[in-house]
């Protein structure tokens, strides 16, 4: 009985105790150790990566229904980890270039993604609790992390306030729905949430639902709990930033489907209102937002919460269509971020990292490889065929119009145009305006596959859609049995 | 007579709550102010956890309140951290003066 249960978490096992040992191997070993156990770290996510695919894909729930594991959580977990190896990889260099460098990097690193792991397979409020936290607070650490920059702590400080007040609200929310419906158990409450059908659910469930909800769009920074993404995600160092952009994010994203989904299916109707209204709202703050900005990092941030209005569109439709859709849109959204966060970090001049919008003029003079690939990123962004980022929208947006969400759909393209704008002003300052002097000419291994990789996928997307696009169909199916 | 039901504790959590959620917004004086109103949240849903956990008859509640306490002392020791290397940075922890970083 315990060794299946072990099995089952295999993956996670193997983190939890590379993040141990690499802890011990950073200590013990003499001068400094970043770059080996960073090394040693994407071996970790690798082999993590290499047992789960090798593993079972059936559904298969262990630890008596606090863990579980079917498609749906390999999908998201390969996501993360594929996010972390590649944000891990991409940092190395950028930490040296700042002097910031310290083995506990990576470290941190391996903790959080175990815990995006734990609570993107939770069976049971309380390991959603567990796992959300232990992803959280190394975070919290990491934003810090570069501790003599007074910007980098002031991230922290106030990823840190907000972080913990929406782990309130989202226990607040667990407590209301354990009192109400007597489990924290997913399967005992779909059964328990089911029962109730016809008949109104009670109101306790229901408050207790908002603020479990509330907690999670926090986490994924959907409006109105954006306003911590774009100062953490300037003040945060940018390979911390790159990180922060994608892992979590998709992290919470499944996290938050699987909950909508799982537990919380039968009452559709009630969640489906709310999940309409922050997408609308993201939507707007992350096309408005984002207009006015001269600070890359920051016009990331609200290109981010742009990014998550959208997903969330194809999951107010809650159809598996939507979920697929929402499922492709995330895995784009990775390969655009790590594309784009990878050039930001190979924006240094004289050894100074600069990260002014107006410092990318004339790129396309300086450095033409890179103006082409961060071209390819911001139109893809933008949403402009044939690139990978317009099929992300196309997906989640015409499961909204199958789903009858007509409203959703025409606001979500408008402000997708508005959001074109801006995207369009980066290629502008590129191509148009004269250069502002030459970044460093250095760029490392691990950069240059990141931006081949990123440039191949949302290139390559449109030609080869099959193997994304039914893995994420076979992960959606399994929230929408029978 | 009267006796203390159910109700009573969820409206001291629900009061205990409200209070941590003003006390994060409403404090434009100390950051470890924060800190203890995010406390006073934990606490409330502690509250919240063992009075449905005795009134169900569950033990589930319990044990949630366990980790809750265990995960809060972890949360605890990293905000501290976090306010002690800001203060080193800046040399003050008021609310007001944390606005480095806006647009």
């Amino acid at each position: 009985m315990i060794t299946a249960d072990l099995a089952t978490v295999l993956p996670e096992l193997l983190l939890a105790l590379a993040g141990l040992g690499l802890l011990m191997f950073g200590v013990f070993h003499k001068g400094d150790a970043t770059r080996v156990v960073s090394v040693l770290a994407i071996l970790a996510f690798a082999a993590a990566l290499l047992v789960m695919a090798k593993g079972d894909t059936q559904s298969i729930t262990a630890f008596n229904g606090l863990f579980q594991v079917d498609r749906f959580t390999v999908f998201s977990k390969g996501l993360i980890l594929l996010a972390a190896a590649f944000t891990t990889a991409m940092s190395v260099d950028f930490l040296e270039k700042e002097k910031i460098g310290r083995f506990e990097y990576p470290v941190l690193i391996v903790f959080s993604t175990l815990g995006m792991l734990t609570m993107v397979s939770a069976g049971d409020f309380l390991t959603l609790y567990m796992g959300l936290e232990l992803q959280s607070l190394p975070l919290y650490v990491l934003a810090a992390y570069n501790r003599d920059n007074q910007r980098a702590t002031e991230a922290g400080l106030k990823y840190f306030v907000l972080g913990a007040l929406a782990s309130g609200l989202l226990l607040y929310g667990i407590s209301l729905v354990y009192g109400f419906a007597g489990t924290t158990q997913f399967s005992s409450l779909t059964l328990v949430l089911g029962a109730t059908e016809g008949a109104a659910p009670s109101m306790g469930v229901i408050v207790g639902m908002v603020f479990i909800l509330a907690g999670l769009a926090f986490k994924i920074s959907a409006v109105p709990f954006h306003m911590w993404t774009p100062d953490v995600y300037e003040g945060a160092p940018t390979s911390v930033t790159a990180f922060f952009a994608v892992t979590p994010k998709i992290a919470a994203f499944t996290l938050l489907i699987r909950v909508l989904e799982g537990p919380f299916g039968q009452l559709g109707h009630q969640w489906q209102q709310v999940i309409v209204v922050i997408a609308l709202l993201s939507m707007f703050v992350g096309s408005f937002g984002a207009l006015g900005q001269n600070n890359i990092k920051r016009l990331l941030a609200y290109s981010s919460i742009g990014h998550v209005g959208f997903a969330l569109v194809g999951l107010a439709a809650g159809t598996e269509m939507g979920i697929q859709g929402v499922l492709v849109y995330l895995a784009i959204y990775l390969f655009m971020n790590i594309g784009a966060f990878a050039i930001v970090m190979l924006m240094r001049r004289k050894g100074v990292a600069v990260e002014g919008v107006d410092d990318l003029a004339g790129l396309s003079k300086t450095h033409p490889a890179l103006a082409y690939v961060m071209a390819g990123v911001m139109f893809s962004m933008a949403g402009i065929p044939p690139l990978a980022g317009f099929w992300g929208k196309f997906y989640v947006f015409m499961a909204a119009v199958q789903a009858g969400l007509w409203t959703l759909s025409i606001v979500g393209l408008l402000t997708s145009v508005v959001s074109a704008f801006y995207y369009l002003r980066v290629i502008k300052v590129m191509f148009m305006d004269e250069p502002k002097g030459e970044f460093d000419r250095h760029i490392g291994k691990p950069a240059k596959l990141v931006l081949v990789l990123s440039t191949a996928v949302i290139i390559l997307f449109s030609i080869f859609p099959g193997p994304l696009l039914s893995s994420a169909k076979v992960a959606a199916q399994v929230l929408f049995p029978g | 007579m009267f006796e203390i039901g159910l109700a009573h504790y969820l409206t001291v959590a629900a009061v205990l709550f409200t209070l941590g959620v003003f006390g994060i917004f409403l404090n434009r004086k100390n950051v470890i102010i924060i800190m203890m109103s995010v406390e006073l949240i934990l606490l409330a849903v502690n509250i919240n956890m063992v009075a449905f956990s005795s009134f169900l008859n569950d033990m589930v509640g319990q044990v949630f309140a366990m980790f809750i306490l265990t995960v809060a002392a972890a949360e605890a020791a990293i905000g501290l951290a976090i306010v002690v290397v800001y203060f080193r940075n800046r040399g003050s922890i008021a609310v007001e003066e944390i606005r480095e970083l806006r647009g």
